[in-house]
């Protein structure tokens, strides 16, 4: 688990926020009202997956809240908080993928498809509704409806954009093993 | 890309006062109209955040489009709960006052629209103060204020570069986006689930591997001018605090206080007009 928090860390927190808010209003529609697939949830994935926890929940934290701000006038608390979650969810076993290394083979996309799984429950079935009930007290029923919902959304999109984003960083970025051994 | 709320200067008292006042200020503004349920205390804070909006000078234009959409997102979000649970009140406030009879087992009740107007001001209270703060707030001094209240300097520093890079990266999308259109990738909503993806996909994957080189430009030349080899550091941008900031902070505590106490003094977050 990375826990140092040098200069490229503050750099990738800023950064990749920053693409975080710009992807924001980028959504693709399901036709079902107020359901999209969110291409952020994808970077923010990628995100935690290649630099760790703690970059992670900074970029979900920051991101989700200055993106709720710029665009729609106000912060909604309770899903600032479950990015976080879901940051430092994934990327707690950001070592284990070793995207950065050039590794993300097949046995690495499972691990970091069943953990995007469970950290995207904990976060949107789990954590959301209940400080949505804490904090707004909204009905039961709609609030846990909304969050599998969005658990649903984001699972496909991190599924196919997430995982395609670590394939291709693994390979463009690779250093330690982009020569390959000749038979 | 735009509709997007940006700094703008002017010359107005609350412009001029120090970031780390604004920020305490849109801090506990915000946790009041979180934890508070109180009709009284909601409609004190409308009509407050309606006065301090007309004294920024902020102008309609600036904030007219977030704001539509924030109403069609309320409005949304109101007629929801009630599909969901249209008896939501009348659990909260213990009493049920039918007005009619809508559909099926959807009664219109008092209590439910007492609980979804106090839903509405609950979110409306918190706008005027969000459009303030950013409206108001030079950004690379509030990256001097998240440190002035405590707030390690490299998080204020990750903000900072946060609120720097949106509209270069915003730039960077629609380039990408045009450069894509030019090659003939459809755009627009004619495509199926999975084309959409795909052409999404066709932006998104440049957009984010140059930012990944963009990350390691920077913090190099941060670090060649080494950044983070001291435990403190000055801001170029950050203000002193003077008599102003003060006196408003002073009187965010006391508005904080009471509104809390006004609250929860008879044991519960909601004000309940139904009980006699």
């Amino acid at each position: 688990m990375k826990t140092s928090f040098g200069v490229k860390e503050v750099v990738a927190v800023g950064i990749g926020a920053a693409l975080f808010v710009a992807l924001t209003q980028v959504q693709i529609p399901l036709g079902i009202p107020n359901t999209y697939l969110q291409p952020r949830a994808a970077l923010l994935a990628f995100l935690a997956a290649v630099f760790g926890p703690i970059v992670g929940a900074a970029v979900g934290l920051i991101g989700h809240a200055v993106g709720d701000m710029f665009f729609y006038g106000s912060a909604w608390w309770s899903w600032v908080f479950p990015e976080a979650v879901f940051g430092i969810i994934v990327g707690v076993f950001a070592k284990k993928y070793a995207i950065k290394e050039g590794g993300f083979g097949k046995k690495e996309i499972i691990h970091f498809n069943v953990v995007q799984i469970i950290a995207n429950a904990a976060a949107w079935i789990l954590v959301a509704p209940v400080l949505d009930i804490i904090i707004y007290k909204e009905p039961v029923n709609k609030v846990f409806l909304q969050g599998v919902a969005a658990w649903l959304g984001n699972v496909v999109i991190i599924a196919i954009l997430g995982t395609l984003l670590a394939v291709g960083y693994s390979k463009v970025g690779a250093k330690s093993s982009s020569l390959t051994k000749e038979d | 890309m735009a509709r997007i709320l940006t700094y703008e200067e002017k010359d107005t008292w609350i412009h001029r006062l120090s970031g780390v006042t604004k920020l305490i200020f849109f801090l506990l503004w915000t946790l009041i109209s979180m934890l508070s349920y109180d009709t009284r205390v909601l409609l004190s804070m409308v009509l407050g955040s309606l006065i301090i909006y007309k004294m920024s000078k902020i102008k309609w234009r600036q904030v007219g489009t977030v704001f539509m959409f924030i109403l069609f997102f309320l409005v949304f979000n109101l007629i929801a709960i009630f599909v969901f649970s249209p008896y939501e009140g009348v659990n909260i406030y213990g009493s049920r006052t039918d007005i009619m009879h809508l559909f099926g087992g959807y009664f219109l009740t008092k209590e439910q629209l007492f609980y979804e107007f106090n839903v509405m001001i609950k979110y409306v209270t918190i706008v005027p103060a969000v459009f303030m703060f950013i409206i108001t707030t030079n950004p690379s001094e509030f990256a001097a204020s998240l440190n002035r209240i405590g707030v390690s300097y490299n998080v204020g520093y990750a903000v900072a570069i946060t609120l720097r890079y949106i509209p270069d990266v915003q730039d960077d999308f629609t380039k990408i986006k045009h450069a894509q259109e030019a090659r003939g990738i459809e755009m627009s909503g004619k495509a199926s689930l999975f084309g959409r993806i795909k052409n999404i996909a066709s932006i998104i994957f440049p957009l984010i591997f140059t930012s990944m080189e963009r990350i390691d430009v920077v913090s190099n030349a941060m670090e060649l001018r080494g950044f983070g080899k001291h435990k403190k550091r000055t801001w170029y941008a950050g203000k002193k605090l003077k008599r102003a900031d003060y006196i408003v902070i002073g009187v965010i505590v006391v508005i904080t206080v009471a509104a809390l106490i006004i609250t929860f003094h008879d044991g519960n977050r909601f004000y309940n007009p139904f009980m006699k």
